[in-house]
């Protein structure tokens, strides 16, 4: 085992942010790639060009562009908003909410086209099917479209979770204490950096094995019933 | 928004362009070849002598976020004396060549794993066909099977190119000055992060979308009699 000269709780401490942001930008884009994917398909055309305008701008620019804009960009914002509203002090933008907007933002993007190709999945049928035996939009939503568009979601899903773990390192950049800064604040201070370093490594490799398993259960548990040839 | 602070700063843009295009292009061009490689490797044999390290590297390149393999590489080489005392460290030291370095396993390894599918799905009837024409294992690999699963792999191998333009951007935070570390110098300049990273993330656009437009002409072109509707040719 390597040692990590006292430097060990801080990682530890990274680790849990470096989840923490993870979990709750992955809300944030579960909950736009919902709106996206219902915006796509929803025949308004308003809403059909935002939701296009929204995953194509996204797919053209690098993650941490729009990070760094968000965080800048956002900060010069808030504060001429500030100074317009007759507030005059600084405003420092938080880097824990540039991050986890950014992040979740981004991967709302990707969300949303794996929730639209899970929602055109379901057989239109059924849903008609349901509607004959009266059920209400919402009881054909939640009954008859989720539980199955769930299990076509899930490899789409699973793999934008990988990619989003992994692009949490990015808010390090922006200054949160996740475990890529403790690596590199720790690195410095012990001119250790591939040791520290190959440790996160390490913790992002446990992380993405860990997720792999569960989503595979996940997706056996939801493909229960399902004929395979 | 101020565009006189962009026409001013024209020069450093296009420096960013020059060194975006370059990283990328080069990463793209050597993963190309570690990923051939190691595919053909993966898919010929079950030796795991053989297999277990390529797994290995895959493994890592794809687990590890891009950020981390590039610090690793950049400062954490540094660590070893013995690098320090030889020819090795005169690339080490540099950044470009870190960043290169580092760009190329990544790609390497991701496409690995789009060529090991891609070969593993060659349709049974193409090699059996081979067979029977009496070619060699060699042969087949070389006009068959590497061919036939090239063109399958485009759609997904185009998308990994995507992937890696914007992973360049990653270059930035170790000094070098890409199209991102050329907003970034704009931005700490003038303090104007809206026309700064707004022009970056435009410029990258364009980039995408005509990368995109080129693989998509590239897959008609290789892809095209496997498509609907494509007796037009």
């Amino acid at each position: 085992m390597i040692s990590l000269q006292g430097y060990g709780p801080s990682i530890w401490e990274g680790t849990l942010l470096t989840i923490n942001v993870s979990l709750v930008s992955l809300l944030v884009a579960v909950v736009l790639g919902t709106f996206g994917a219902l915006a796509k398909l929803s025949g308004i055309r308003l809403l059909k060009m935002s939701a296009q305008v929204y995953t194509t701008v996204i797919r053209g620019v690098p993650d941490l562009v729009l990070m760094l804009l968000v965080f800048f960009g956002g900060q010069t914002l808030v504060n001429q908003f500030a100074l317009l509203i007759g507030y005059e002090e600084y405003i420092d933008i938080n880097p824990y909410i540039a991050g986890v907007s950014t992040i979740g933002f981004i991967f709302g993007a990707y969300m949303t086209e794996t929730f639209r190709g899970a929602i055109l999945a379901v057989p239109y049928g059924q849903l008609e099917a349901a509607q004959a035996y009266g059920m209400n939009r919402r009881q054909v939503f939640f009954r008859i479209l989720l539980p199955q568009m769930v299990r076509h979601a899930i490899p789409g899903f699973g793999n934008n979770w990988l990619v989003l773990t992994k692009a949490t390192a990015l808010v390090s950049i922006i200054g949160l204490d996740d475990m890529v800064r403790k690596a590199s604040l720790a690195a410095g201070a012990t001119r250790m950096p591939f040791t520290f370093y190959a440790a996160v490594a390490g913790i992002y490799l446990m992380i993405t094995t860990i997720s792999i398993y569960l989503l595979r259960w996940l997706e056996n548990r939801y493909s229960f019933g399902v004929h395979r040839d | 928004m101020n565009y006189t602070i962009i026409l001013e700063n024209a020069s450093i843009y296009l420096e960013g362009i020059g060194n975006t295009l370059q990283l990328v292009s080069l990463s793209v061009f050597f993963g190309f070849f570690i990923a051939v490689v190691l595919a053909v490797i993966l898919t010929s044999t079950k030796n795991p002598v053989f297999t277990l390290p390529i797994r290995a590297f895959v493994y890592f390149f794809r687990g590890t976020p891009l950020l981390i393999q590039m610090f690793l590489v950049y400062y954490g080489m540094g660590q070893f004396e013995w690098i320090k005392s030889t020819f090795l460290w005169d690339y080490f030291k540099e950044a470009h060549f870190c960043a290169l370095f580092v760009f190329a396993l990544n790609t390497g390894a991701y496409t690995t794993e789009i060529f090991r599918g891609s070969i593993v799905n060659t349709p049974r009837g193409e090699i059996e066909a081979a067979k029977a024409a009496g070619m060699s294992h060699l042969l087949m690999l070389r006009r068959i099977i590497l061919p036939s699963s090239f063109r399958r792999a485009l759609p997904a191998y185009g998308n990994e190119i995507i992937f890696m333009l914007h992973g360049t951007a990653l270059a930035s935070v170790i000094t070098i000055v890409d199209l991102t570390g050329a907003a970034r110098i704009v931005n700490s300049r003038f303090y104007s992060p809206y026309e700064a990273f707004v022009t970056a993330g435009l410029l990258y656009m364009v980039i995408t979308f005509s990368m995109v437009w080129g693989l998509k002409k590239m897959e008609q072109r290789w892809l095209g009699h496997l498509q609907r509707g494509s007796s037009k040719g």
